[in-house]
C-alpha cells in the first residue's frame, strides 16, 4: 500500500471540498443503482500543466493551466452512460451521479458500499510535482541554452524553437468493487526544433525527450545532445535527394522508428475493435500473424517511462502483455469494459486523457523484442532499398490493416551501403502482411527517448515505442522518383 | 454545474490585473453543455454529457507575456489564474511586438450573425435518430457485415473575450453533428467508410437515413480495393480531400510560421501561387457559418469578405497582430484562424471533372502526416478509385501520392462545383497532374 500516494491524493480531491467516505459511498451507489450495472467508477483527477517556449533566442511566452474534476462512468452489458463534474462540491457531483443514473433509466435495488479499501502498485516513478523541481528562471536559462548549443553548432542554424513542459497529476479511481486506487504522475517533456539554411535552401530537423521524472534530468549533456541531433538530422535534409517510388526492401532502424509496430499492430490489437470485430486482427488470436523473428509487446511497467503507469486509469496494474510470439498472435489489450465482454483478463491497458473522456483500451510502452543480427549485417543483405532512422506520424485504419508513416531521415542503400539521404517519403503497408515480411531482426532493441503522443477517438494520451533495428522485404515507399 | 456570468468573470480577471499593475490584460471565457450519443448493432452503446467552462487571462507587463487558464470561476479561482499569468510573465523575455491588438481595430460592429440553436430533443429522441441513422446503413446491403455505429452530439455554449482597451463582447453559439461508419466484407477482407453532417442548426442536418445510406454506399464501393503500380499519374482530390489541400495552403501562410521561416509560401506575397482561375476568399460574417464572427481572438473587426488568394494571386499572409508586428504589417483580423474559406470552381460537376481528367486516380481518403511544411515536399498514403476513360474501374488502397505542394498548387487544372459547404471551407473537387503514385 501506497501511503504517500494515497495521502497526496485525498489531500489534493477529496479535503479540500470536504468529500467524506458516506459521500463517496452514496455517490457510487447511484452509479450502481442503474437495471442491469456491471460496473461503475469515478475518477478524481488533478492535473497541472506548465510550458515555456523560446523563438528567437527568446522564452517569449509561458503558460500555466490547471484542470481538475471526477469522471463518473455506470456500465450495463454494452452500454455505457457517463458524465463529469469540474466541480468537486458534494452537490456538483451528485448533479453529475444523477445524469448518469438517469441515463441508465430503470433502477434496481443493490447494496451499497460503506468505505472503499485503499490498493496501490509498486510505483514506478517518484510522486513528485515536476513543475517544482526547477525554479522559473532555471527553466529559462534551459531553453536558451538550447538555443545557444544549436546555434553555436553550426552557423546554417537560422531559428531555433525550443518548448519545456511539465506535468503534475494526481488521480484517485474509486471503483464499484470498493477499491480507492491512489497515482501521482509526473511527466516532463524538452523539444528542440531548427530551421537551417543554405544557398536558399531551408530545411527542418527536431529532437526531444522526456518521462517521468523531475526536470534536473535535462543536464547539459541532454539538452546539447538534443539540440546537436536537430542540427544534425535539418543538415542532412539539405543534401537529400527525391526519394524513390515503389516497393522494395525497408531497413528501419532501432527505436523510434518502433511507430511501425504502434500503427501495424498494436492499434488493431485494442481489446474495443476486437470484440467488435472491427480490427483485422479480429478473431486472429493463435494465428500467425508476423515472421517468427517477430515477439512484439506492450509493456506500461518500465520504470520512469513516458508510456508508463504504476496503474491504468480503470486503478489496474499496468503488465507487459505479449502481444505477438514468435510471430503468433497472443493476445489483446484490454481495459475492464471490453474484458469483460469478451471473457479475458485485464491487462492495465484501461486509459483516459483526462477525467472528461471515457477510458478506453490504449497502448504503453510498445516495442519488439530483440533478434540475433548485427545492425550492419542487415543493412549489408539489401542490394536496393531504404534505410529510415527518424520518423514523423503514423495513422492506421485498423479495418482494412493500411498504415503509414512518414519518414523524416531516411537514405538510399546501394549494394549493402548506406549512401545518399532522401527527402521524407510515406512508408505504406498492411500490417498482418507487412509483418510477415520482416525478414532480419537487429540486436540493438532501443526505446525511444520520450516524446510520444497517440490519438484515439479525439483522445491523446503519452506512449513510448521501441524496436532494433530489422528489415521489411516489400513495403510500398511513397517517393517522387520512378 | 450552475451558469456563470462569465461577463462577470471577465471584469474581475480585467481589473484584478490592472489593479496589479500589468499594463494590459485579455481575457477569453467559455462555457458550454453538450451530449455525444452512439448507438452500435441497433443497441444505445453511450451517453456522454459534457459539461464545460474555461478561462484564458494573458497578461502584458513591459513588454513581457504570461498566461494561465483554469475552470474556476469562482473570484479566488480567477484571480489566483491571474496571479499564475503574472507569475510567469516576470520571466519571460522582452519583445515590443507582445501586446493586444491596436485599440483602433476593435470591432464596433454589432449584428446577429445566426450562430446559436440550442437543440431542443431529448436524449430519448436523440437515440432514435442515431438508431434509424445505423438502421438505414445496415439495411442497404447484405455485404454491410459489421458497424461502428452511428454518433449524434450536440453542444451549445457562450463565449465572452475582453481586454483592457474597455473590449467586452459575448456571444452564443451551437453545433450538432451526426455521423455513421459502417464496415463492409467480401472475399479480399473488410472496408470502412464513413459519412457526416454537422451544422448550427440541428434542423438543417441531412436526414439520419441519407447519412446511413451514404456510408453503407462509401463502404460497398470500396471493397476489393488493391494496389495500383507506381506511376505519374493526374489524382483527382474529393471535396474532402480537397479541402486539406486548402488547409496546408493556410498553414504555410500563417504569420507563425512566416517569421519564423518555417514556410515553403515565404515572400508569395504578390506572387502567382495558384493558376489564375482561382480565388479564395474569407466571409467571416456568414450567417451561420461554422467559424463566423464579428471579431476575432483579438477582439479585432473582422471583414466582411477578403480574398486571400485573387485570381491566383497571394494577396496577404494571415495574421494576428503579433505576427503581423514581426513582419511589420497590420493584423487581417485572424488570431483563431481564418473564417469560412470559399474556394472559386471551374464551372464542372464531378461527373465532368472526372469525365476531363479522362484517366488518372481519384482521391477519397488521405492517412499519415507526410507533409514538410518548411519545404512543401507532400507524400501521403491514399486510397480512391482508379478512373479511365472518366469512368471509376475499381477501388485502390495501399499507395502514396506524392509531390511538392508548391508544384502541385500550380498543377491544378479543374476545380468541380460539386462543393462540400460543411465546416470552415466550402470547395469542390480538385484536379491535379503530375503527381507521383507509388504502389506495386
Amino acid at each position: 500500500m501506497n501511503e504517500q500516494h494515497l495521502s497526496i491524493a485525498h489531500a489534493m480531491l477529496l479535503e479540500p471540498t470536504g468529500l467524506s467516505d458516506p459521500d463517496l459511498s452514496a455517490m457510487m451507489h447511484k452509479l450502481t443503482n442503474v437495471g442491469g450495472c456491471d460496473f461503475a467508477d469515478m475518477y478524481f483527477q488533478y492535473a497541472k500543466h506548465e510550458t515555456w517556449s523560446l523563438d528567437e533566442g527568446v522564452v517569449k511566452t509561458g503558460s500555466f493551466n490547471i484542470d481538475q474534476g471526477v469522471g463518473l462512468r455506470s456500465v450495463c452489458g454494452e452500454k455505457t452512460a457517463f458524465a463529469y463534474s469540474e466541480d468537486l462540491n458534494v452537490a456538483a457531483i451528485n448533479t453529475a451521479a444523477d445524469v448518469v443514473t438517469a441515463i441508465g433509466r430503470q433502477g434496481q435495488n443493490v447494496e451499497g458500499l460503506t468505505s472503499f479499501r485503499a490498493q496501490s502498485a509498486t510505483a514506478l516513478y517518484s510522486a513528485l510535482d515536476p513543475v517544482a523541481t526547477m525554479t522559473d528562471i532555471e527553466k529559462v536559462n534551459l531553453l536558451e541554452l538550447a538555443d545557444r548549443l544549436a546555434r553555436t553548432h553550426d552557423s546554417r542554424v537560422k531559428e531555433v524553437m525550443a518548448s519545456l513542459s511539465s506535468v503534475y497529476e494526481v488521480v484517485l479511481i474509486l471503483t464499484s468493487d470498493g477499491r480507492q486506487i491512489p497515482d501521482v504522475r509526473p511527466l516532463i517533456r524538452l523539444n528542440v526544433s531548427v530551421i537551417v539554411e543554405q544557398d536558399g535552401k531551408r530545411e527542418r530537423g527536431s529532437m526531444g525527450g522526456g518521462g517521468r521524472f523531475g526536470l534536473d534530468y535535462f543536464s547539459q549533456e541532454v539538452v546539447e545532445h538534443y539540440a546537436h541531433e536537430a542540427v544534425r538530422q535539418a543538415l542532412v535534409s539539405l543534401e537529400a535527394i527525391d526519394s524513390p517510388a515503389g516497393t522494395m526492401e525497408v531497413v528501419l532502424g532501432a527505436g523510434w522508428p518502433g511507430i511501425l509496430l504502434h500503427e501495424a499492430v498494436g492499434h488493431g490489437l485494442e481489446g474495443d475493435f476486437n470484440r467488435k470485430g472491427t480490427s483485422a486482427f479480429s478473431g486472429r488470436i493463435g494465428e500467425k500473424v508476423a515472421s517468427e523473428q517477430c515477439t512484439v509487446v506492450d509493456d506500461g511497467t518500465i520504470a520512469d517511462r513516458r508510456g508508463s503507469l504504476s496503474v491504468d486509469d480503470e486503478g489496474n496494474q499496468t503488465q507487459n502483455t505479449v502481444l505477438i510470439e514468435n510471430g503468433i498472435l497472443k493476445g489483446y489489450m484490454q481495459d475492464e469494459h471490453n474484458a469483460r465482454l469478451m471473457g479475458m483478463g485485464v491487462t492495465g491497458n484501461g486509459r483516459r486523457e483526462s477525467f472528461a473522456h471515457l477510458p478506453m483500451p490504449r497502448m504503453t510502452n510498445t516495442y519488439m523484442h530483440a533478434g540475433k543480427y548485427e545492425p550492419e549485417e542487415i543493412i549489408k543483405s539489401v542490394k536496393n532499398g531504404i534505410y529510415a532512422v527518424n520518423f514523423g506520424g503514423g495513422q492506421v485504419d485498423i479495418t482494412s490493416g493500411k498504415f503509414v508513416f512518414s519518414s523524416s531521415e531516411a537514405y538510399l542503400i546501394e549494394d549493402g551501403k548506406v549512401t545518399q539521404p532522401v527527402k521524407g517519403a510515406t512508408l505504406i503497408g498492411n500490417g498482418p502482411e507487412a509483418m510477415q515480411t520482416i525478414s532480419m531482426v537487429g540486436n540493438d532493441l532501443a526505446l525511444d527517448s520520450g516524446v510520444g503522443v497517440c490519438g484515439k477517438d479525439g483522445q491523446s494520451v503519452p506512449v513510448g515505442v521501441g524496436q532494433p533495428t530489422l528489415k521489411m522485404d516489400a513495403l510500398t515507399v511513397g517517393g517522387v522518383s520512378l | 454545474m450552475s451558469q456563470i456570468d462569465l461577463t462577470k468573470a471577465a471584469e474581475i480577471a480585467i481589473d484584478y490585473a490592472t489593479q496589479q499593475g500589468m499594463d494590459q490584460v485579455e481575457a477569453a471565457l467559455h462555457q458550454g453543455v453538450g451530449i455525444s450519443i452512439t448507438a452500435r448493432q441497433q443497441e444505445l452503446e453511450t451517453v456522454e454529457k459534457h459539461n464545460d467552462a474555461q478561462l484564458v487571462v494573458s497578461v502584458y507587463k513591459d513588454h513581457k507575456t504570461g498566461s494561465a487558464s483554469s475552470a474556476d470561476m469562482s473570484e479566488t479561482g480567477i484571480k489566483s489564474t491571474v496571479d499564475a499569468a503574472m507569475s510567469i510573465a516576470r520571466f519571460t523575455g522582452a519583445d515590443d511586438c507582445l501586446g493586444l491588438a491596436d485599440a483602433d481595430l476593435m470591432a464596433t460592429d454589432s449584428k446577429s450573425l445566426d450562430l446559436h440553436h440550442p437543440w431542443r430533443a431529448d436524449t430519448a429522441e436523440m437515440v432514435d435518430i442515431a438508431l434509424a441513422c445505423e438502421a438505414a446503413a445496415l439495411g442497404v446491403d447484405d455485404r454491410i457485415t459489421n458497424s461502428e455505429g452511428a454518433s449524434v452530439s450536440s453542444y451549445s455554449g457562450n463565449a465572452v473575450y475582453a481586454n483592457s482597451h474597455g473590449f467586452l463582447r459575448s456571444g452564443s453559439g451551437s453545433q450538432h453533428s451526426l455521423s455513421c461508419s459502417v464496415i463492409g466484407t467480401s472475399d479480399k477482407g473488410m472496408q470502412r467508410d464513413y459519412w457526416y453532417d454537422s451544422n448550427r442548426n440541428a434542423a438543417k442536418l441531412q436526414p439520419a437515413e441519407t447519412i446511413g445510406k451514404l456510408a453503407a454506399e462509401r463502404t460497398l464501393q470500396r471493397l476489393g480495393a488493391r494496389q495500383i503500380g507506381s506511376k505519374q499519374a493526374s489524382v483527382m482530390f474529393d471535396p474532402i480531400m480537397a479541402k486539406s489541400l486548402i488547409s496546408h495552403l493556410i498553414g504555410a501562410i500563417k504569420g507563425g510560421a512566416i517569421y519564423k521561416k518555417a514556410s515553403f509560401m515565404l515572400d508569395k506575397v504578390g506572387e502567382s501561387v495558384l493558376p489564375d482561375f482561382v480565388t479564395i476568399a474569407e466571409n467571416p460574417h456568414k450567417l451561420g457559418g461554422a467559424s463566423s464572427s464579428l471579431y476575432d481572438g483579438e477582439g479585432v473587426a473582422t471583414p466582411e469578405y477578403r480574398a486571400l488568394v485573387e485570381s491566383g494571386m497571394l494577396q496577404s499572409y494571415v495574421l494576428g497582430s503579433y505576427a503581423a508586428r514581426k513582419l511589420g504589417l497590420v493584423t487581417t483580423a485572424n488570431a483563431g484562424g481564418v473564417r469560412n474559406l470559399t474556394v472559386s470552381n471551374t464551372g464542372q460537376d464531378a461527373q465532368r471533372l472526372l469525365a476531363q481528367m479522362g484517366t488518372g486516380l481519384l482521391v477519397t481518403e488521405l492517412i499519415g502526416s507526410g507533409i514538410n511544411m518548411v519545404t512543401g515536399d507532400y507524400s501521403r498514403g491514399a486510397a480512391g478509385f482508379w478512373v479511365e476513360n472518366g469512368e471509376l474501374q475499381f477501388p485502390v488502397e495501399e499507395i502514396t501520392i506524392a509531390g511538392n505542394l508548391q508544384d502541385m498548387y500550380r498543377n491544378i487544372v479543374a476545380i468541380g462545383n460539386d462543393y462540400d459547404s460543411r465546416g470552415n471551407t466550402e470547395c469542390g473537387s480538385i484536379v491535379v497532374e503530375g503527381m507521383t503514385v507509388a504502389g506495386s
